[in-house]
Parts: C-alpha cells; structure tokens; sequence
C-alpha cells in the first residue's frame, strides 16, 4: 500500500509492452484511490459508530430502566382507579347523610308530636282524675270550672242543666257572667237550645272577640253533656281569655271529655246528694216514728 | 344532685294536679303545695323552698301581696319565681315581673313551657343529670 507501481520498470520493453504497462499503472492508481477513499470511508464509519454508542450509553443512563416505567404506570392506573371508587364512596355517603339527615328531621317532629300527646294525655288524665274524685255535686261543678278556665282557657262560661219537667236548661254554675240568677233557656231555642235538643256540640272555628254585652244564646262553643244518647245539659263558653287566640287539639279533646266524663260526674252526683238528702229525711222520719212520746 | 323543693301556691286542686303532674317529670324535685299566700308562708316556716310557682288570683292573700313578703325575706330575697295566672294583660305582667316575679306564664298553661322553665331556673333536667 502507498507504493509506487512505476518502480524498477525496464527500458527495453516494446510499445505493447509499454501500453501494458500503462494501464496497468492507471488502473493501480484508480484502485489505489479507491482504496484510500474506501479507507477514509470506514474510517468515518469507525467514528460515527462510536459517536452513536456513546449517545446510546447517554441516553441509557438519562432514562429509567423498563421494569420501573412499567411499576410506575401500574401504580397511576391504580390510584386512578382509586379516585374513582372513593368519588363513589363519597357520593354514596353524601346520599346517606342527605337520608339520615332527614330522617333525623322526621325523627324530632315526631318527638315533639308525641311529647305535644303526652302532655295532652296528662292534662286529660288529671281532668278525668279529678272530676270522678268526689260524689259532692257542688264540688263536681267546682272541678268542671276549674278544667275550663284553667285547661281551655274560658274567661266567661256557664253550665246548664236539663230539667225535663219544664223542658228547659238552667244555669247551675257560671263564671264571668253577670245579672244571671234564675237563667233558663228552652230546649230547642238558639244555639244552646238547639244543642240541647240535637245533642251535637257547636263550635265557632275561629275565635271571635264578643261585644261588651254577651248573648247568651250564642255561645262560640256549646257541648251537650251527654250519658250515651241521654242528654243532661250543656257547657256554654262565651269568651276566652285574652292570651287564648284559637282552640287547640287538646281543647278539642277536652270538649269531648267534658261532654261524656263531666256529664257522668255530674248526674251521679246529683243522683247520690238526692239519694243522700232522701236518706236523711227517711232517717229523720224513721226517727220521728220509733221515738217513744215524752210523757 | 341533691334534692330541689318547688312550691305550688295555686286555689285551684285541679290546677295544682296538673302542675304537679308536669313537674313529676323532672327528677330531684320535691313539690309543696299551698291553696292561698298565708298557707304558704305557714309551710314556708317549715322547709327551705327553691323555687315558687305562684297563681295571682287567690283568696285570703293573692300571689302579688305573696310576692312581695317574699321578696322583702332576705332568705327569699332571689328564689326564682314563676307566676302561672290567667290574667294576660300587659299591665298585669309588668306588676307582677316589677314585683320580683322571675317568669310570667298564662294559663292554659303548656306543661313543655312550665318543665323548661323551672329546669332553667334551678338546673334541673328530665334525666337528672
């Protein structure tokens, strides 16, 4: 390589010989310069090469190994998966706190619905207590005025009694009533006669404030006091008090008390002073007959 | 928590039923009971009271005259008061709160509003505690 063809040629040689010589001259030169341009060629190739494995060895150490890219993907597909159930968990219990919530709600209305009922049912029970807690008649109307002015709220009231010899309703006891010694009024005769004589009580739904003088044919509410069909008198309530603006559900089921439990009181009272007023007349006779005259 | 003492000073039995029957849901009370003024200063005498409920109108000594014995009593000179009447009028409420009366409350009375009153003035509960 690098040597020279035309060296040690000798001079004797003929044109044929010399024309050989020639191109075998040129072709050694063509071929040694492609020789020396292929060597420069795979010379280049040679650096480029290194070129290029050292950029790869770069790159290799820059960039995390494969199974590590692999485990982190994993883990992101996880996590989201994640995010996704517990968006649903949240939801769900957003839902459920929503329905509990409500629940509570209901929950402490009923409570106070039932309180509101057993507080009704105790002053109920006290009101029956109490009317059925003594045989004297006087004391039976006492404890009727007391459950209306105190448990209902009756600022003027009166309690008539049947007297089915004259057909009319008398006035036993009243409050709040004036000039009303001897009142009567007739079976069928305004509101309260008419109450009398169907037996079904009236009631004005809303409160009305009467004028400065009171009819007392027309009571805001009138019950009938009533032993099963058998009517015994009325309760006329004419005016509240003025911190009562409107009657209650208790009240109502007060009315109802006092129609049946306050006319049994009542009529057994009655019943037994008659029968104890009678005893002490039959006794006093009895008296009267056994005594020996004085001589 | 010791016991607490409450007196009713009420003319109406049935009255004083009802409002016994309320407070029997409130535990550690005692309640005394009096039909007028002179009886409840007669059982005053008697045992240490911690809170009065009073009706205004009463014979023999209404719950206004009773208010102001009390009040000028250096040993009852604080004991909460409760009037329970049925007198609603303005003026009313006024005499009776300028008197020395703690609370006011018309009658028909609701038992919830008598139980949260006399457990906020003598620190009572339903449960006890």
């Amino acid at each position: 390589m690098g040597q020279d063809p035309t060296k040690g040629k000798p001079e004797t040689k003929g044109s044929s010989e010399r024309n050989l010589e020639d191109t075998l001259f040129r072709r050694s030169q063509e071929f040694s310069q492609i020789f020396n341009q292929t060597k420069a060629f795979v010379e280049e190739l040679l650096r480029e090469n290194e070129r290029l494995r050292y950029q790869v060895a770069v790159l290799q150490s820059q960039q995390p190994a494969g199974p590590t890219l692999e485990r982190l993907r994993k883990e992101v597909e996880y996590l989201r998966q994640r995010i996704v159930e517990l968006e649903r968990e949240k939801q769900f219990l957003e839902a459920k706190y929503r329905e509990i919530e409500a629940e509570n709600k209901d929950f402490a209305q009923r409570y106070a619905e039932i309180e509101e009922q057993n507080n009704n049912l105790a002053n109920l029970y006290v009101a029956s207590y109490q009317l059925h807690s003594t045989l004297d008649f006087q004391e039976v109307l006492r404890i009727v005025k007391e459950i209306i002015i105190n448990l209902i709220g009756a600022e003027v009231f009166g309690i008539f009694l049947l007297d089915e010899r004259d057909n009319h309703l008398h006035l036993v006891a009243h409050e709040g009533m004036d000039d009303v010694l001897g009142l009567k009024v007739q079976v069928g005769e305004g509101i309260l006669g008419q109450v009398a004589k169907t037996g079904e009580p009236f009631y004005i739904n809303q409160v009305v404030r009467p004028g400065p003088v009171i009819d007392f044919y027309h009571p805001l509410v009138c019950i009938p006091l009533k032993i099963k069909d058998h009517i015994i008198g009325a309760i006329a309530i004419y005016m509240l008090f003025v911190q009562k603006d409107n009657f209650s559900a208790l009240d109502h089921e007060l009315f109802s008390l006092l129609a049946g439990h306050a006319a049994t009181a009542i009529f057994s009272a009655r019943l037994y002073t008659q029968s104890e007023r009678k005893l002490m007349t039959l006794q006093s006779f009895l008296e009267l007959l056994t005594t020996p005259p004085s001589p | 928590m010791s016991v607490r003492t409450v007196m009713i000073v009420e003319d109406s039995p049935t009255m004083r039923q009802l409002l016994i029957f309320a407070l029997k849901r409130l535990k550690n009370l005692r309640v005394v009971e009096a039909g007028d003024g002179v009886e409840a200063l007669k059982k005053l005498n008697q045992e240490k009271t911690d809170l009065f409920i009073i009706d205004i109108n009463m014979p023999v000594m209404d719950g206004l005259k009773l208010i102001s014995i009390l009040r000028q009593n250096p040993e009852y000179k604080d004991v909460p008061i409760v009037i329970v009447t049925t007198e609603g009028a303005e003026e009313d409420r006024k005499r009776a709160l300028a008197l020395g009366a703690n609370v006011y409350i018309t009658k028909p009375v609701h038992s919830a509003t008598l139980l949260k009153t006399v457990s906020e003035l003598l620190h009572v509960s339903e449960t006890g505690e």
